[in-house]
């Protein structure tokens, strides 16, 4: 279960309209440092654009963000980063012309102020990018580029990580390996918020659930009770995505 | 040895020293001037779309803003024509700062919107209304300033001081993380990268050499019309030249211009009449062929150019 103390982000009656389109219609949840959230719905749901707005990317129309204590809702997503949150995106944007190592390099330069940046070389060795270190991340393939993203992130030392679809397209073995590192991130006291489509791999590691629909949440709690709610069922009912 | 100090020394210094002792050995000085110019003005087309990804299509809009700086203040104010270079500068600076929302656009709008603007300056500045201070179309005559050795000198300087702009881009992380903007701009944002600041930063720091090489023009050649400083051939001729060696390299742009403005003199100086024909056959096969540059002929084979 999620551990006891205060949240480092709560989200409250978010609101993010697309033209009259309500991408996001007052979506509440909250997740607390070293706990691994799982946000889960169907396609369209809306929770890459909750992840697009935590981060920065979009300046929520309604509701609120509070993260550590303080409200961040519309803040550029260069000061949040400074703050402690960083993403990785559904689509990999690595900088195509750019090095694998000059890709890390602008993050450990231009991340947080005030902490000592992580590694380069170990970042690169744990998440399997070293042989590709001077090479253009043009080059790697979209898994690879997926844990560029993943590093690109790391190198901020961020507090509150969002991991979107990180683990689609991964074989068995990648999928254990990287729920390993995710686990072992969460445990040194990251807060990390896992959207992902893969239901054996939200079991594997969410203490707890979300389940989007339309927009909000329809259920909080774990995995094994969401898959008896009637209501998440349905909703899920006909999606292409199974267990 | 640090790469920027190699850089300085092995590019930079040699360019500069060629530049110095040429005038004594050759006697087109006036041919030299261009170069001199054109390298600037590459190199100031390379900081902006080398480095962020805007292409300045009315580049020479802070050429020309430039040059009136120089003019209006020698003529108005009786400033010593080396003052009057850095007040150019200043001109060139102040109008990127008005152009500043221009940066909200990307690719062809960008292009278009700041081809447009230049040319509102150009009829802002030649406008008959302003006679009394721009001499509005009829041009200026800056007889007090007119010293053709001393204005080579400061382009040269201020090739100098360009050049040492593209070096520390080239070596910084300031320049990494510009690259990273033009690259993705929401990426760099999650890299912590202030985009907003750093492209206007870019954008000045563009706009500045292209106010001073102004100004320096005008010292040189002391009497001009709206029409000749603020011809859209030195925006076209910068970028062609900027784009023919490679951009986001300290190589590629003095490159392109050695090679493309010497043949352009070359040809212009031998067979006039099939001057347009080869240059525009030139300029296609570079596009078709080499669309990253003459640098990436060895960025190709793995080899990184400075
Ligand atoms: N920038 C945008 N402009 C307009 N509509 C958008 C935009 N971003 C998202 N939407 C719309 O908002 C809805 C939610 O999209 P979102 O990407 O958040 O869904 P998702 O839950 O991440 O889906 P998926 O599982 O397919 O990734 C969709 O209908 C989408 O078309
Ligand atoms: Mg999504």
């Amino acid at each position: 279960m999620s551990p006891d103390a205060k949240p480092i982000l709560t989200v409250n009656g978010l609101v993010k309209r697309f033209g009259g389109f309500h991408a996001l219609d007052g979506l509440s949840f909250h997740v607390s440092s070293g706990e691994i959230l799982g946000l889960v719905g169907p396609n369209g749901s809306g929770k890459t654009t909750a992840i697009n707005v935590i981060s920065g990317l979009y300046a929520p129309d309604d509701g609120t963000l509070t993260y550590d204590g303080a409200s961040i809702g519309g803040l550029a997503s260069h000061k949040l980063v400074h703050r402690g949150i960083n993403r990785t995106f559904q689509i990999p944007k690595p900088f195509l012309s750019l090095t694998v190592r000059q890709n890390v390099e602008v993050a450990l330069a231009y991340g947080r102020v005030g902490v000592a940046p992580p590694k380069l070389s170990d970042l690169l060795e744990q998440y399997h990018l070293a042989e590709f270190a001077d090479r253009p991340a043009a080059d790697l393939n979209s898994s690879q580029q997926k844990m560029l993203d993943l590093v690109r992130a790391l190198a901020t030392r961020p507090r509150l990580l969002l991991l979107d679809e990180l683990a689609a397209g991964l074989n068995p073995t990648e999928l254990d390996w990287i729920a390993g590192h995710i686990k072992a991130l969460a445990q040194s006291g990251l807060a990390i918020i896992v959207v992902e489509h893969l239901m054996g791999f939200i079991e594997q590691i969410t203490d707890r659930v979300i389940v989007m629909n339309a927009g909000k949440e329809i259920f909080e709690g774990t995995l094994a009770v969401a898959v008896k709610v009637p209501q998440v069922i349905e909703v899920f009912l006909g999606g292409e995505h199974g267990a | 040895m640090p790469s920027f100090v190699r850089h300085l020394l092995l590019i930079v210094a040699p360019l500069i020293a060629a530049f110095a002792i040429l005038p004594g050995v050759y006697d087109n000085h006036l041919l030299l001037f261009n170069f001199v110019i054109f390298l600037i003005l590459a190199q100031g087309v390379n900081i902006i779309y080398g480095f962020t990804g805007y292409l300045p299509f009315g580049y020479v809009g802070f050429f020309g803003a430039g040059a009136y700086g120089f003019a209006i203040m020698v003529m108005h104010f009786q400033t010593p024509a080396p003052l009057a270079v850095l007040v150019a500068g200043v001109v060139g600076v102040l109008l990127g700062l008005l152009l500043t929302p221009l940066l909200r656009l990307s690719g062809a709008y960008f292009a278009i919107a700041n081809l447009a603007a230049a040319l509102a300056v150009l009829h802002f500045v030649a406008n008959p209304a302003l006679e009394s201070i721009t001499k509005g179309p009829y041009g200026v005559a800056l007889n007090g300033t007119f010293n053709p050795t001393l204005a080579y000198v400061g382009a040269v300087i201020i090739l100098a001081l360009t050049l040492g702009i593209v070096v520390f881009l080239r070596n910084s992380s300031f320049g990494m993380a510009l690259q990273a903007v033009r690259e993705d701009a929401v990426s760099a944002a999650m890299a912590g990268v202030n985009v907003v600041k750093m492209r206007v930063i870019a954008w000045l720091a563009s706009a500045l050499v292209a106010g001073l090489a102004g100004g320096v023009f005008a010292w040189y050649v002391s009497v001009f019309y709206p029409d000749n400083v603020f011809s859209n051939d030195f925006s076209i001729f910068a970028i062609v030249f900027a784009l023919f060696g490679g951009v986001a390299t300290i190589m590629g742009p003095i490159v392109g211009v050695l090679i493309l403005y010497g043949v352009y003199n070359l040809i212009g100086f031998t067979t006039p009449q099939y001057f347009q024909l080869i240059y525009g056959v030139l300029i296609m096969a570079l596009v078709l062929f080499l669309p990253a540059g003459l640098v990436s002929l060895a960025t190709r084979r793995g080899w990184n150019v400075p």
